[in-house]
């Protein structure tokens, strides 16, 4: 019998995220499944550009680690109930390392009663070792952050996967599928593809399903998330927000809702702003497995917490993959100290004028920023334009200091003069905060698909 | 009667390495002419000079009542190099709501909080 709906939750937008936020999108999935026996997916998205460089540090350290750090507290509340209702679950929590995180998950699965729970393993994301940096540096995109760059400092190079793999091990019965990096509207779209039997050449139907992906990728931000202005844009219950539902038709049509009981709002309000968040060209949205164009697409409320979307179009696939390169880039420090009441703004612009006049005697090449959070921070420019031009006044200031250098020594002397501030500074200076961490900073390249072999296995 | 364009339009940025996207998006249909014709790129690029953008796009999308604005160069090198508070730019969709805006007087009433 052809399958005439699928429904597909997101538990998570990223590794940090609510452990049991997905819970009751498992729940509501569970219940749904039962009552009209669609097939079920839930999705993970738990890899930010950065993320994967870290787990391959990790994997450095320790040979079975190196999958996302939040596995273990985002599944375990979901694992048992999804294996027992036969909620298929997808995602890209295998990081630097999805070997590992199979393992880790079969480990969860016997614990709880499931040892025969097939799990699938997606490849051929990770160019570890396949191109060397000089090569990476030529097909840098936005940017020259890998000229000159060694092999020893790069951390991680993968390339985006499609669907297709996902797609494959769903169609040979996985019902955990791990990768590392894909794209994250493929892990909705994998399941979509398996599920309704989509071609690949279908560019609508991939372009629909990858815009469902987008829409739940980052979990709650299309459910009240990242979204309320009391006064202007209200929600209740933030404190307990639902994450995403999509039901999706096999034509690609979409209904985007959130499980009941649950806090946020789906309304036409939160679909747009997700619809084109990270967006830049409406037109054409490149993804590994299709070109979205949401310039047709419409919204509708069609009930409570209930969105449709319809009208993606698509356009064939791009020819080359992006790849995420991420390097070593030195260190990053900051350091604050507070000034408050009578004459808090005098006194904060002058231990501000203190510690340039001070780092400019010491290191003049250093670039350093200063910031006053509570007049002039989040929307100031580096360079202090918007600082020097600001003519406000707070009685309750927190000056912020921060710079970055190929070594830690330069950026130290920074803090330990913002501490110094303690004695010789201004009057009632306090509350010196100061960090220094090494940085990994991330650079983009497109590579030929044919230097990309993807594909899955499963877990013996 | 000029009114902050955040009584007529929500807002959300995301970032991609140095470059930052602004959804712009009129609370209601009848507000997307005004917008269109007020929130031009070059008054978008003025916004944000200091941070030294690139190139201002606008991409209109009627069918959402929304606009997305792509700011080149406008997060100090992004999350990677930007030696600021907030280096996704995140915040930035409630700078581009601080420009004014005036409504044609019919649309006035139209206006959520007096």
């Amino acid at each position: 019998m052809p399958v005439t709906k699928v429904h597909i939750g997101c538990g998570a937008g990223f590794a940090g995220d609510r452990a049991g936020a997905a819970l009751p999108v498992a729940q509501a999935l569970a219940q749904q499944a039962q009552a009209d026996g669609a097939p079920a997916f839930l999705m993970f998205e738990t890899l930010a550009e950065r993320t994967l460089a870290l787990a391959q540090l990790d994997r450095r350290r320790d040979a079975e680690a190196g999958y996302s750090p939040g596995l273990v507290a985002l599944l375990q509340p979901v694992l048992a109930l999804c294996l027992r209702h036969k909620i298929r679950i997808i995602s890209n929590f295998g990081a630097a390392h999805p070997q590992a995180a199979a393992r880790r998950i079969r480990q969860m699965a016997a614990e709880m009663g499931f040892a025969q729970a097939k799990i699938a393993v997606v490849h051929g994301d990770d160019l570890s070792g396949r191109l060397t940096a000089a090569e990476l540096a030529a097909c840098e995109i936005d940017g020259q952050l890998l000229q000159g760059r060694h092999d020893t400092d790069i951390v991680a190079a993968n390339a985006y996967l499609g669907a297709r793999a996902i797609a494959q091990a769903l169609d040979a019965g996985a019902e955990i599928v791990v990768t590392g990096r894909v794209a994250d509207p493929s892990l909705a779209l994998g399941p979509l593809v398996h599920a309704f039997g989509w071609r690949w050449d279908d560019w609508d139907r991939l372009a629909a399903g990858t815009l469902v992906g987008h829409l739940l990728e980052c979990g709650p931000q299309v459910s009240g998330g990242y979204f309320v202005d009391p006064g202007f844009k209200d929600a209740v219950g933030l404190a307990e927000i639902g994450y995403p539902i999509a039901e999706v038709s096999p034509d690609g049509r979409a209904v985007i809702t959130k499980p009941a009981g649950t806090g946020g709002v789906v309304d036409l309000r939160t679909v747009k702003e997700q619809m084109l968040y990270e967006i830049h060209d409406p037109a054409a949205y490149l993804t590994p497995d299709v070109v979205l164009d949401i310039t047709a697409v419409q919204v509708e409320q069609v009930g409570p917490d209930r969105v449709a979307v319809s009208g993606a179009r698509g356009h064939a696939r791009p020819d080359r993959l992006k790849a995420t390169v991420c390097f070593e880039a030195g260190w990053f420090g900051e350091a604050e100290i507070s000034y408050a009441g009578p004459n808090a703004t005098a006194r904060a612009r002058l231990a501000i004028e203190i510690v340039r006049t001070r780092m400019a005697q010491a290191l003049p090449n250093l670039a350093l920023r200063a910031d006053l959070i509570g007049l002039v921070s989040s929307f100031g420019d580096s360079a202090g334009r918007d600082l020097t031009a600001a003519t406000g006044e707070s009685d309750d200031l927190r000056v912020r200091f921060a710079a970055r250098h190929a070594e830690a020594a330069p950026v130290q002397r920074l803090l330990a003069e913002v501490e110094a501030l303690y004695v010789a500074g201004p009057a009632g200076g306090g509350g010196v905060r100061r960090h220094l961490v090494p940085q990994l900073a991330s650079a983009s390249c497109l590579i030929a698909r044919n230097l990309v072999v993807d594909g899955m296995e499963l877990l013996p | 009667m000029s009114t902050l364009l955040h009584r007529l339009a929500h807002a959300r940025s995301g970032d991609k390495g140095n470059r930052l996207n602004i959804a712009l998006i009129c609370y209601r249909p009848e507000f997307f002419d005004s917008v269109a014709a007020q929130v031009t790129p070059a008054r978008v690029a003025a916004l944000f000079a200091s941070r030294e953008v690139g190139q201002v796009q606008r991409y209109d999308l009627p069918n959402l009542w929304a606009f997305n604005f792509v700011l080149d160069r406008a997060l100090d090198g992004g999350v990677n190099a930007s030696l600021g508070l907030d280096g996704h730019g995140k915040t930035l969709s409630f700078k581009l709501l601080t420009l004014s805006v005036t409504l044609p007087q019919p649309l006035q009433s139209l206006l959520p909080n007096p």
